[in-house]
C-alpha cells in the first residue's frame, strides 16, 4: 500500500496522534477470542424458538390457513398468521407494502405465511409442516419484460403504472441539441444480473416482552432506528416502549438494512406468549430475504467530440425489483444519479423504471443501484476510446468533473481526487506498457467510479440530525461514547473511539463505546449509504470538542493559563508553552466535575443542504464523494472462456484515512466482492414461466470467490482532504467495489478482443463471443436491445451552466402521471425531494461552497 | 397471558457423552441427532464457534478434533465421544492471545469477525502441521473457509505474521 497526497491538497494540519495511524479495532480482541456475541449467540431463560412457514408458490391468493394441527402439536406454545398483524410496513414511507405475515396474497417463493413459537427449533419446524394452507395460484410475473407488459395480475395495488413500481424521466440541459454537435454518438446496451450479499451470519433476532408492556429486540440489523419505527408501527406500541439493540452484524453489505418480517414476528410472538422468542434464519431463508442487487437492463447513448470530450449522455435503466418496494424507489434514482460526478456531462437525460416481479425483493447491496450503471458507463467509454483511437485512461483523465463544482444534475462536488487515482493506478500497473501490448489471452482494463459519503437526506423527511453522539466523562479518566450507529464489521465503533481519543488526548482503549441501542444511544440513521464515518464522525468531533472545552475551562482557571493554550495529548492536559505545567486527563476531568458537576456533552451532524430542488433531487446529494480507479489484469483461456484475474490495482480517494488498516480492508473487501460479481455470482431463477424458484439458495451452489479465485490487490490511498469530512475523511466501504466489474470486462476485451456486456462475465459467454468472432460475427455477448416502453414526459431541469436555479423549468408543457407533479415541498420519501422553499441561485451555490470550505478549515 | 396451547413436552430421549473440550473433561446430555456444532453452542454454551450454512459449505463452524480441522456442522456429536476437541475459546492461554489471534487483530484480518473463529481453527491446524507455510499452502489450507468481508488478503498476511512470530519465539527459547 502506498499513500499519495494529491496535488493541491491542503497542507497537513496539526499533528494527529490517533487518526491516520494503523491500529486495532476496539472490538478486535472480542472478535478473535469468540467473545463477541452475535444475535444467535444470545440465550434467555424460558426462551422459545420461532420458525416461519414460507410460501412454496411465487404468486397466489391465500384461500385458507388452518393452524389447528400445528397448535395441538406437543411443545408448540403459539401459532400466528397474518390475521393478527394487519399493519403494513416497509423501509420507505412511499412503499409500506409488506406484512409481517402474508394476509391475502403471497408474492414470491419464500414469502412468510405463518409463524410458530415452540420449546425448540425442531418442534417449531415440525409444527410448520402441520399448518395447512390452501392457495389459488396466480400467473407469475418473472422478468423485466413481464413487469412492463403484463397489466394483470397486479402484484401490488399501488405504483406508477400497473406492475411498474416506479418510473423516472429527467432531463438536465438539452441532450438532443448537444448530441447534434457531437463528432461521434455511440449507443450500447448492457445487462447486469442480480446477486446477493451472502453475509456469513444468517439473520437472527431475539425478542423479550416485559410485563410492564415494553419490548426489547436484539437483532442483526444495520438500521436499528428504522426497525424501531417499524416495530412500533406494526405492534401499535409507543416507540418509547420499544427498544431495539443492534447486535454486531456478521456481515451486512446492505442485506440487513430493511426491517424484516422475522424481526416483527418474534416481537409479536414474545408479546403473545410473554416469553423470549428467538429466530435464526436458515441459509436458504437468507436468500429469500435478499434485498440484493437489482437485475438491470440498460441503454446508454453518449455524444463525444473527436478528442473524447463528452457533450451529452442519455441513460435508460430497467430494474427487476422483485416482490416488494424495499429501497426500490431510491435504487431506481441511483441508477441515474452518479454518472455525472466522475466525468463532466454538460447535458444529461435519465429515464428509469422499476418493475415488480414474483421474486425475493431487491434492494441495496453495496453500491446501491450504482454498480449497474457504472458497469455500463465504464464499458461504454472503453468502446468509445477504442473507436476514437484514444487511450481509455487518458480519455477519462481529460473528462473529469472539476472539484468544487455543481454537476448538470445539481450535485455539489467538493474534493475530487479521481485524477490522482487514475495517475496512480496507471503508473503502478505499468498500464502504458501493457494496454493493447500484452500477448493474446492477457489484457488490462481500466474503470473509474465515485460514491456518496452518506445520503444528503434522511429516509423520513425531518430537520433533525442524521447522527448524534453523547459523551460521558468521569473522574476515573474513562470516557463513554454513545451513538446509535451499528458496527457491521466496517469498524464504525472504532472510528468513534479514534476520533474522541484524538480530540481528548487519550487512547482509544480508554473509551467505552456503546452503540446501536435505541434506549441508550442518540439516533444515528444506520449503516447504509456509506454515511457512518462522515456523519457519526462529525457528531463525535462536535461532542468531543465541547467536552474538551469544558474540561479546558476548568483546567485553565486552576493553572492560570488561557484555555486556548492548553493541549490535550498523551493522557494529559498541559500548557503548550510549558509542557510541565499540566495534569493528567483524569485530574482534569475531576476539576471539571468539581466545577460544573457531571461532565458530559453531545454532538450531532446534519448534512449540508443540496442545491437541487427538482423532483428526484433527493437521491444523489452527499456531503462528499469518494473516487476510485481500478486497473485489472486478466488471463483469458480461449479454449474454455475462463477468466482469471491475477491482480487489481486500485486507487481510492478517501480524503483522509481515519485508520488506514480499515480503509485498506474496505478496498480489498470491495475488490473481492466486485470480483465475485463479475466472475461468478448470480441470483437466478428456474422455470420462469410458472414457478420462479430460486436456482441455488445455498452457499455451495451460489458461487462466491474462495481463496483460489481472489486476486492480488495493490491499494493506493489518495489523501485529498474534504472540508466536509471528519479530519477530511470520506467513505471507503462501497466506492472501491464499483470500478472492479467494468475494469475486468474491459481487460477481457484487451485480452481476447471480445465484449461481454453482461455481469457476470461467465466462461460460456466469453466462449460464445469468441466463437462468434471466429465466424466473422461481432465478438460480443449481451442484450441486443431494451424493451419499448412509454416513459412519462421528461421533467426538464436547466443546468447550472444554463443559469438554472435547481428547479424544473417553469411552465413546462407536461407533467408526470400518478401524482408526480412538480410541486415538491416536504415530500416524505427517500427518492423524492424534501427541500424547503426557495430556489438556489448562482450566488447561493458559491456561498454554499465557501461555507463548506470554511467549516472544517480550522482543523 | 393465556395458558400455553400445549404443556406436554415432546418425547425426546437424550444421550449422554463425554468430550475433552479445550483440555477440560466435560459430560453433557443431548438429543442424539445433534451435531457437534449444536452441542458446543447450545448444550455447552460455547458460542464462539459460528455457523453460516449448516451444510458443510462455508467452513465457519470449523473446530479441531484430535489435531485435525473438521466441519462441526457435519459431525454427529454422538460419534465424537471422548475425543479431544479444540474451539476458539481455548486458543488464548493464560490471558494472552495466541499469535494467530494477535496477528488477526493487529492486521485487520477480522472485519465483521463472524468467520474468524473458523479461520483461526483452520490456520492453527495448518501451523501446527506446517510451521512455515508458503502463501500457496495457506491459500490451499484456507480454501474451504469463506469470508465475505476481507478478500482473504489480510488473513494470509496474519497467518504469515503469526508463523514468523511463533518461529522467532521458538528460536528465542532455543537460544
Amino acid at each position: 500500500m502506498t499513500e499519495v497526497a494529491a496535488t493541491g491538497a491542503a497542507a497537513p494540519v496539526a499533528e494527529l496522534r490517533v487518526v491516520g495511524t494503523p491500529r486495532r479495532k476496539v472490538d478486535a480482541t472480542a472478535k478473535v477470542t469468540g467473545e463477541l456475541r452475535f444475535a444467535d449467540d444470545l440465550v434467555l431463560p424460558r426462551m422459545l424458538h420461532c420458525k416461519l412457514l414460507r410460501s412454496r408458490l411465487p404468486h397466489a391468493r391465500i384461500v385458507r390457513v388452518d393452524t389447528t394441527r400445528a397448535a395441538a402439536h406437543p411443545g408448540v406454545i403459539a401459532v400466528m398468521t397474518g390475521a393478527e398483524l394487519a399493519i403494513p410496513f416497509g423501509i420507505l414511507p412511499v412503499s409500506q407494502d409488506e406484512h409481517a405475515l402474508c394476509r391475502d396474497v403471497v408474492r414470491f417463493v419464500g414469502d412468510p405465511v405463518a409463524a410458530v413459537a415452540a420449546i425448540d427449533e425442531d418442534v417449531a419446524a415440525e409444527a410448520c409442516d402441520l399448518i395447512d394452507v390452501e392457495y389459488e395460484q396466480l400467473p407469475a410475473i418473472a422478468s423485466i419484460e413481464d413487469g412492463l407488459s403484463m397489466r394483470e395480475p397486479l402484484i401490488h395495488d399501488y405504483g406508477d403504472d400497473a406492475n411498474v413500481h416506479k418510473r423516472v424521466a429527467l432531463e438536465f440541459g438539452d441532450v438532443d441539441d448537444a448530441m447534434a454537435t457531437a463528432d461521434l454518438v455511440r449507443e450500447d446496451v448492457f445487462f447486469y444480473e442480480g446477486n446477493t450479499h451472502l453475509p456469513m451470519e444468517q439473520h437472527a433476532s431475539l425478542a423479550q416482552w416485559s410485563a410492564d408492556g415494553k419490548i426489547t429486540i436484539w437483532s442483526s440489523t444495520q438500521t436499528p432506528h428504522y426497525l424501531h419505527r417499524a416495530i412500533a408501527k406494526v405492534l401499535e406500541m409507543p416507540p418509547a416502549h420499544v427498544r431495539v439493540i443492534a447486535t454486531p452484524n456478521g456481515g451486512g453489505f446492505g442485506g440487513k438494512s430493511d426491517p424484516f418480517n422475522h424481526e416483527i414476528v418474534v416481537c409479536a410472538l414474545a408479546r403473545k406468549t410473554g416469553r423470549p422468542v428467538k429466530i435464526c434464519l436458515t441459509r436458504e431463508e437468507v436468500f429469500y430475504c435478499h434485498r440484493g442487487r437489482h437485475p438491470t437492463l440498460m441503454k446508454i447513448k453518449t455524444g463525444v467530440r473527436k478528442d473524447g470530450g463528452i457533450v451529452a449522455m442519455d441513460f435508460t435503466s430497467f430494474l427487476d425489483g422483485g416482490a416488494y418496494g424495499s429501497y426500490g424507489v431510491a435504487s431506481t434514482y441511483y441508477t441515474g444519479a452518479l454518472q455525472t460526478v466522475t466525468y463532466k456531462v454538460p447535458h444529461y437525460r435519465f429515464r428509469g423504471a422499476r418493475v415488480f416481479t414474483n421474486k425475493p425483493p431487491c434492494g441495496p447491496k453495496r453500491g446501491h443501484g450504482t454498480p449497474q450503471p457504472r458497469f455500463a458507463l465504464e464499458c461504454h467509454l472503453d468502446k468509445i476510446a477504442d473507436q476514437l483511437g484514444l487511450d481509455p485512461a487518458e480519455m477519462r483523465r481529460s473528462n473529469l468533473q472539476p472539484a468544487n463544482s455543481v454537476t448538470a444534475n445539481w450535485l455539489r462536488i467538493g474534493s475530487m481526487g479521481l485524477g490522482a487515482c487514475i495517475d496512480a493506478t496507471v503508473t503502478k500497473s505499468d498500464w502504458k506498457n501493457k494496454h493493447r501490448k500484452l500477448p493474446f489471452g492477457r489484457g488490462v482494463g481500466i474503470a473509474c467510479s465515485s460514491y456518496i459519503s452518506g445520503a444528503g437526506l434522511p429516509i423520513y423527511w425531518n430537520s433533525m440530525p442524521h447522527s448524534g453522539v453523547q459523551l460521558k466523562l468521569d473522574r476515573s479518566g474513562g470516557v463513554a461514547c454513545f451513538c446509535g450507529s451499528t458496527d457491521i464489521g466496517q469498524g464504525s465503533d472504532s472510528i468513534l473511539a479514534y476520533i474522541v481519543a484524538e480530540i481528548l488526548g487519550i487512547e482509544p482503549v480508554d473509551i467505552r463505546v456503546v452503540t446501536g441501542d435505541t434506549d441508550l444511544t442518540p439516533v444515528d440513521l444506520g449503516s447504509y449509504s456509506s454515511r457512518v464515518t462522515m456523519m457519526s464522525g462529525n457528531a463525535a468531533i462536535q461532542a468531543a470538542e465541547r467536552a474538551r472545552d469544558q474540561v479546558a475551562s476548568a483546567v485553565a482557571s486552576k493553572l492560570g493559563v488561557p484555555a486556548s493554550r492548553l493541549t490535550f495529548a498523551h493522557r494529559r492536559v498541559f500548557d503548550l508553552q510549558d509542557a510541565e505545567t499540566g495534569m493528567s486527563f483524569a485530574e482534569a476531568v475531576q476539576l471539571a466535575e468539581s466545577k460544573f458537576g457531571t461532565v458530559g456533552s453531545t454532538g450531532s451532524y446534519t448534512p449540508p443542504r443540496s442545491p437541487g430542488r427538482y423532483k428526484g433531487a433527493g437521491v444523489g446529494p452527499s456531503p462528499a464523494y469518494s473516487y476510485s480507479c481500478a486497473i485489472a489484469e486478466v488471463e483469458v483461456d480461449p479454449e474454455t472462456g475462463i477468466v482469471r484475474v491475477p491482480k487489481i490495482w486500485l486507487a481510492h480517494d478517501v480524503g483522509q484515512s481515519i485508520n488506514p488498516t480499515l480503509v485498506i480492508g474496505q478496498v480489498e473487501g470491495s475488490v473481492y466482492m466486485g470480483l465475485g460479481e463479475i466472475l461468478m455470482e448470480e441470483m437466478t431463477y428456474r422455470d420462469k414461466q410458472r414457478n420462479v424458484v430460486h436456482h441455488h439458495p445455498s452457499m455451495l451452489e451460489y458461487k462466491s470467490p474462495t481463496t483460489w479465485e481472489m486476486c492480488d490487490v495493490e491499494t493506493i490511498l489518495i489523501n485529498d482532504k474534504d472540508p466536509q469530512g471528519p479530519f477530511g475523511g470520506k467513505e471507503a466501504g462501497q466506492g472501491p467495489l464499483l470500478p472492479v466489474m467494468p475494469a475486468v470486462a474491459n481487460a477481457v476485451f484487451d485480452a481476447v478482443g471480445v465484449r461481454v456486456d453482461e455481469v457476470p462475465c461467465s466462461p460460456h459467454k466469453v466462449l460464445r463471443a469468441l466463437r462468434d468472432k471466429m465466424k466473422g460475427k461481432e465478438g460480443r455477448f449481451g442484450p441486443g436491445s431494451v424493451p419499448e416502453y412509454d416513459f412519462p414526459d421528461l421533467t426538464r431541469v436547466p443546468t447550472p451552466a444554463q443559469g438554472g436555479n435547481g428547479r424544473e423549468s417553469v411552465g413546462r408543457a407536461h407533467s408526470e402521471v400518478g401524482g408526480d407533479q412538480s410541486s415538491v415541498t416536504n415530500r416524505d420519501s427517500a427518492g423524492n425531494p424534501v427541500e424547503q422553499a426557495g430556489e438556489t441561485t448562482a450566488a447561493e451555490i458559491a456561498g454554499l461552497n465557501s461555507e463548506r470550505d470554511s467549516r472544517r478549515g480550522s482543523r | 397471558m393465556s395458558h400455553p396451547v400445549s404443556i406436554e413436552p415432546p418425547a425426546r430421549l437424550k444421550i449422554q457423552a463425554a468430550f475433552i473440550v479445550n483440555g477440560e473433561h466435560c459430560e453433557v446430555a443431548f438429543a442424539p441427532h445433534k451435531t457437534l456444532l449444536e452441542v458446543l453452542r447450545e448444550d455447552l454454551a460455547l458460542t464462539g464457534t459460528k455457523h453460516g450454512c449448516e451444510l458443510g459449505e462455508c467452513g465457519t463452524c470449523t473446530i479441531i478434533v484430535d489435531g485435525t480441522p473438521i466441519l462441526s456442522c457435519l459431525a454427529l456429536a454422538a460419534s465424537y465421544a471422548n475425543r479431544r476437541i479444540d474451539t476458539v475459546e481455548g486458543m488464548a492461554a493464560d490471558g494472552a492471545l495466541h499469535p494467530l489471534q494477535d496477528a488477526f487483530a493487529e492486521l485487520g484480518a477480522a472485519q465483521c469477525g463472524y468467520c474468524t473463529p473458523g479461520f483461526l481453527m483452520t490456520a492453527r491446524a495448518l501451523l501446527d502441521a506446517t510451521p512455515r507455510p508458503s502463501r500457496n499452502e495457506i491459500k490451499d489450507a484456507l480454501s474451504g473457509n469463506l469470508c465475505r468481508c476481507t478478500g482473504y488478503l489480510k488473513i494470509y498476511e496474519a497467518v504469515e505474521l503469526a508463523s514468523e512470530r511463533i518461529a522467532r519465539a521458538g528460536a528465542a527459547v532455543h537460544d
